[in-house]
């Protein structure tokens, strides 16, 4: 049929093909991200995207392919990491028989457990409510947290030694890069995982709930166990992710319990893009840049992080991933061509109005929180005195120029996308007709 | 005898304040079925407004202007911001007031800083109303609880006496058909999210100086708003009293008592030590346990009354 | 032009290469500051890292450590210990030898555990930890460490000494113990209530109650039950806005009771106090700018006219004095020979002579008791945070009043 061949970006007779080509090149950008990026911190920061990523995905399995916005996630993963961490510190007493690979395991275990728990009582309703009643749950089990040291640690959490037990082959998970690699194997195989449920039956249910729950109804399927089943196995998968940062970091806090991490992995996911399978995975790589690499750079990462994500909110709401598929598909029909000149234009001074505005906030900042240090401040590179109006000027002129020039190219642009969508829905319709 | 009393006051004067925050959500839920996020960053920003102003002007000119100034403000997000949103459906819209909670801490931080800033209580507010027994009961939180009763009051009657609240009213549940009737519908959406916003201000102004004004009494507030709003009803103006009172009363009365299963059981005549299975969970006394007294309501509430307590409309 | 240029190459190198060894010796001591720098308790670990800088510069150019400098870097670590162990990657990562922590002892916990992994893992790329005011007593106790100094006197020093002076108040019949439900708090309750019963078994223990840290808005109950059980005195270890909305709701409640805190003097309190707590509020710390002879005034006045905001916490002083002693001795400025020469130092600070003890790393220095009075120009002159009032000294310990036993048993590398 015509759209199994549309649905394939490739088009190669034995379809399977593209999909080991893909999942091939995923297992190889893994394998050889650290030799690229070597600097020591960098396989740190590989190693929390790498985490970030299965938790955004197994929380992607609620929100895009189930229609379910939980506020409290982070329960799931905190819990199975705090389950992992009391693991590791067991097998190092010697109480217990658990190599360091199969921790996450553990984690798993836990967050599925938790989602059996408070599944059962969650997925009772759904929209409003559910979103509700799952930031109700993570706000008592973060108070919880700070109740119970015994188990949670109080404000300063359980803290573990990873390097315990025979080194297996060499390895012994004290240097960062075998952390890495562990991380990156349990990455694939959760990512084979979460990828499969998509495709198996329940996979498909879930994402009937998410557009017509009536219908699922009449169509003789019970909506609230589909939405239990996929609850407990995104909290067995987030579970793995929270066994992985707790051998990561070897310590966790009441923090991996809070709704701050709750709407932290939200507000990744949702700018990576809820529609599409890898969105979250893009979303991650966004989110700990955000959060953890811009924080060097600027004072005002905050702010470029809400800011940006209203942005998205506003005009992008599927996400990044939304927009590479986008521009994709454009290309695919081979009218790219059309829409390039107008494209680099705006992008181009899009460019320009933002460095302009960056500009400025971060000589609002120096100014305000910084000034007793002088007014001086490094600014992409060169000293700017942020009193004196010139850097003002200059950073005016960037966003008055930008402003204008993209306001101009986007009507030129947003016309010849139009036509080019157009053409493409009517080439569709007529295809698949 | 003093200590009840003096309690029961101070529970009803935190329900009430609670109150004030929590009925523009509920207005901008019932009217527009957005659970505004920002709503708490709406309060904290009232309360930064006031100590602005009020060091200019005072705090009277404060009281009617930094409200009127936040209600302009949410009106600006809610036609520039919001209902360009409104289109994707209800939970961009949540999430964009999320991203929008996050950039207003960070432009209050930008503004005045990251510290907390003194924004004092009126002299003429400032002392006892009254005094019972030993304890004496601040005239200031006397006049909260006085100006949340008006606002109360003002608020139902606006709704049900004038044109413009019955006009809101109806949208609330036919808004086509509000529209075909030739009110300008988006117009009144607006207004109620700006009205919604204002009363947020006022909660600010009148709670900034009695709590400490600083970038993060957004964040400690807006979850108990959020029980409020769930657990009187999402819709129900009334039933968000109902609640406030409720969980301010709790809460206080909750600090109070020091019982916890440990003390029930060694009144019955067991005894519990640190040996006992589950040690940890019985030993914790109801003040420990009073913070989270409100999410365990919520929970509650969630189960077994989806609608909360005076709710019409459910999720 | 070029030619010109080319010429004067071989005699510039020449002349570069000369000038390299006389300036070999000159290092720059980086410090990495891993504290919040943004979010709630932002002003204090701001107002802190100024502190650090304002001294690294009097040090250098006073040159404390002979020709080497000292470098004081902010990271920011969002009070969250996770964050604190990615923040110390890449500080080491940067270079960074030392770090320097003090807010929260959950994060000193949590860093002094990955400072000691890290040791292990990577011998010859050690890295020390200056800890400057994370109090709980475990850190110099049962998770004591060769790699970690404290510089601030911890909760049971603190404590015993507020226990000395309270023993002499006849006044003191009935005490109340409020704190933060975590490891702080707990360690505070437990603390005063052995050492009260040690000094004045008389004392009644009223109440003692802990509360959730950060979230509690409204402390109008907590002072009704503290007016309920008739208590003469407060005990708390709370900071930040936790101890300043408590003495705002005692005030507001007419509570005649005297509060004894640790943290009346950090940043934030003294504005929500106000004349709330005057001759009320006392606190238990390591200094204090108002002492008899006002030593440490010429910094308290230069640091407030750069920064308008209040210099108190002298553990910088004391931890760069001490530093640039050690790097002297030690001719180095190699953490493990530092750690050897900083353990057991004696040394001069604002406060007095100062001690590192060698078993537990535990700093001995003299501590204050102060009330909150209104400036009055004799004895107290220097106001906090432009409020007009300030802390007047009640008494003066010497180190051996609140010493403590330790139970350390660190394993110190070879030397």
């Amino acid at each position: 049929m015509n759209t199994i061949t549309m649905q394939t970006t490739l088009t190669y007779k034995p379809i399977n093909l593209g999909r080991w080509i893909i999942w091939g090149m995923f297992a190889l950008i893994l394998i050889i991200a650290p030799m690229i990026f070597n600097k020591g911190a960098s396989l740190s920061i590989l190693s929390q995207i790498g985490t970030v990523m299965i938790f955004g995905l197994s929380y992607n399995m609620l929100l895009g392919q189930g229609g379910m916005l939980s506020f409290g996630h982070a329960v799931y993963s905190g819990l199975g990491a705090f389950f992992a961490i009391h693991a590791m510190n067991l097998a190092s007493a010697g109480s217990m028989w658990m190599p360091v690979t199969m921790i996450p395991l553990v984690g798993g275990l836990a967050g599925m457990f938790f989602g059996i728990l408070f599944g059962y009582v969650t997925t009772k309703k759904s929209g409003t409510t559910f979103a509700m009643i799952t930031l109700g749950i993570v706000e008592l089990v973060f108070a919880c947290s700070l109740m119970f040291p015994e188990f949670f640690g109080g404000e300063g959490g359980i803290s573990t030694n990873r390097v315990y037990g025979e080194p297996i082959f060499g390895v012994t998970y004290g240097p960062q890069i075998q952390v890495y690699y562990l991380i990156a194997f349990w990455l694939f195989i959760s990512t084979i995982g979460m990828y499969a449920f998509t495709q198996t039956p329940l996979g498909r249910i879930i994402n009937a709930v998410r557009d017509n729950p009536e219908r699922v109804e009449f169509v003789g399927y019970d909506t609230q166990w589909a939405r239990y089943l996929t609850l407990i196995l995104s909290g067995f998968f987030a579970g793995i992710s929270g066994g992985l940062s707790a051998i990561n970091f070897e310590i966790v806090t009441a923090e991996n319990v809070s709704a701050l991490r709750s709407g932290g992995v939200l507000l990744f996911t949702f700018i990576g893009g809820v529609g599409f399978f890898f969105g979250p995975m893009i979303g991650a790589i966004i989110g700990v840049f955000l959060t953890v690499m811009l924080s060097d750079f600027t004072k005002a990462w905050q702010l470029y992080l809400g800011v940006f994500f209203i942005v998205m909110v506003m005009y992008a709401p599927g996400g990044i991933a939304s927009l590479i598929m986008l521009n994709l598909r454009v290309a695919k029909y081979g009218k790219f061509g059309r829409v390039w000149p107008h494209l680099w234009k705006t992008c181009l001074l899009a460019l320009i109005a933002l460095v302009g505005i960056v500009m400025m906030i971060e000589m609002l900042y120096h100014l305000t929180l910084e000034s007793v240090n002088g007014t001086t401040m490094k600014l992409f590179g060169s000293m700017v005195d942020t009193a004196a109006p010139t850097g003002w000027l200059i950073a005016a002129a960037l966003l008055a120029v930008g402003g204008f020039g993209f306001w101009q190219t986007k009507k030129g642009f947003s016309q010849v996308w139009g036509e080019v969508s157009t053409e493409i829905e009517e080439q569709i319709r007529r295809a698949g007709a | 005898m003093e200590f009840t009393l003096i309690t029961l006051l101070n529970g009803l004067s935190y329900g009430l304040l609670l109150f004030m925050l929590s009925s523009g959500l509920t207005l901008i839920f019932s009217m527009m079925g957005v659970l505004n996020f920002a709503h708490a960053s709406f309060y904290m920003l009232g309360a930064y407004f006031a100590y602005a102003i009020s060091g200019k002007l005072g705090f009277w000119p404060a009281l009617f202007i930094a409200p009127l100034l936040v209600g302009v403000i949410g009106a600006f997000v809610e036609r520039y911001g919001l209902r360009s949103v409104h289109k994707y459906g209800h939970i961009p819209e949540l999430l964009f007031t999320f991203g929008l909670s996050y950039v207003m801490v960070e432009l209050v931080q930008l503004i005045w800083g990251r510290a907390a800033v003194p924004y004092p209580i009126p002299p003429e507010l400032d002392g006892p109303l009254f005094t019972l027994f030993t304890t004496t009961f601040p005239m200031y939180r006397g006049f909260m609880m006085l100006i949340a009763v008006l606002m109360l009051v003002s608020i139902f009657l606006v709704l049900t006496k004038t044109r413009i609240g019955l006009v809101i009213q109806a949208a609330l549940t036919h808004p086509e058909m509000v529209e075909a009737l030739g009110h300008n519908v988006p117009r009144v959406f607006m207004l109620v999210f700006g009205g919604g916003c204002a009363l947020a201000g006022l909660a600010g102004v009148i709670g900034g100086n009695a709590f400490v004004t600083e970038p993060g009494m957004a964040a400690t507030v807006g979850s108990i708003i959020f029980v409020v709003v769930v657990v009187g009803g999402m819709g129900s103006l009334v039933g968000a009293l109902l609640a406030s009172l409720l969980i301010g009363v709790l809460q206080t009365f909750a600090v109070a008592l020091d019982y916890s299963f440990a003390t029930l059981f060694a009144g019955l005549g067991g005894s519990i030590g640190p040996e006992t299975f589950g040690y940890p969970v019985l030993k914790l006394t109801i003040s420990q346990v009073a913070p989270i007294l409100p999410y365990m309501l919520l929970v509650l509430i969630l189960i077994f009354r989806p609608r909360g307590l005076m709710g019409t409309r459910e999720g | 032009m070029a030619i010109q240029f080319k010429k004067l190459i071989i005699p510039l190198s020449v002349a570069a290469a000369f000038a390299m060894p006389l300036s070999a010796n000159a290092e720059v001591v980086k410090m990495a500051f891993i504290d919040p720098l943004s979010g709630p308790f932002a002003p204090v670990g701001q107002g802190i890292l100024k502190s650090w800088q304002y001294i690294a510069e009097m040090a250098n150019a006073q040159k404390w450590a002979g020709e080497h400098t000292f470098e004081i870097v902010g990271f920011d670590n969002k009070a969250s210990p996770q964050e604190s162990l990615s923040q110390l990657k890449s500080a080491i990562d940067q270079g960074y030898r030392y770090i320097i922590q003090g807010n929260g002892s959950g994060v000193a916990l949590a860093l002094i555990d990955a400072v000691n992994k890290h040791n292990e893992r990577n011998p010859g790329k050690e890295v020390l930890f200056l800890n400057y005011a994370a109090v709980d007593p475990d850190l110099t106790n049962s998770k004591c460490s060769f790699w970690h100094f404290r510089f601030d006197a911890n909760s049971d020093q603190k404590m015993e000494a507020m226990t000395t002076f309270m023993a002499k108040d006849p006044n003191i019949k009935k005490v109340y113990i409020i704190g933060q439900n975590y490891a702080h708090g707990h360690q505070v309750t437990r603390a005063a209530k052995e050492y009260l019963k040690r000094k004045r078994p008389d004392i009644e223990i009223v109440g003692d109650d802990l509360h959730p840290i950060g979230q509690v808005k409204d402390f109008s109950p907590y002072v009704a039950k503290i007016k309920a059980s008739g208590a003469d005195t407060v005990i708390t270890g709370n900071w930040g806005a936790d101890l300043a909305l408590l003495i705002k709701a005692a005030k507001d409640a007419d509570l005649r009771a005297n509060f004894y805190t640790y943290y009346g003097s950090t940043t934030g309190v003294p504005t929500a106090m106000g004349a709330a707590g005057a001759d009320r509020v006392k606190y238990a710390g390591y200094w204090n700018v108002n002492n008899d002879k006002f030593v440490g005034k010429e910094i308290v006045e230069g640091f407030k006219k750069k920064y308008n905001d209040d210099y108190y916490a002298i553990a910088t002083y004391t931890g760069l004095a001490m530093m640039g002693k050690a790097i002297k001795e030690s001719r180095s400025t190699e953490p493990v020979k530092v750690a050897f020469a900083l353990e057991g130092m004696k040394s001069q600070s604002l406060n007095g002579e100062v001690e590192m003890r060698k078993t537990d790393h535990q700093l001995q220095q003299p501590l204050y008791i102060a009330t909150w009075t209104k400036v009055n120009g004799k004895d107290v002159k220097y106001d906090q945070e432009n409020t007009g009032y300030g802390w007047k000294t009640d008494q003066k310990f010497d180190s051996y009043v609140a010493t403590q036993p330790t139970s350390c048993q660190m394993k110190r590398p070879s030397q």
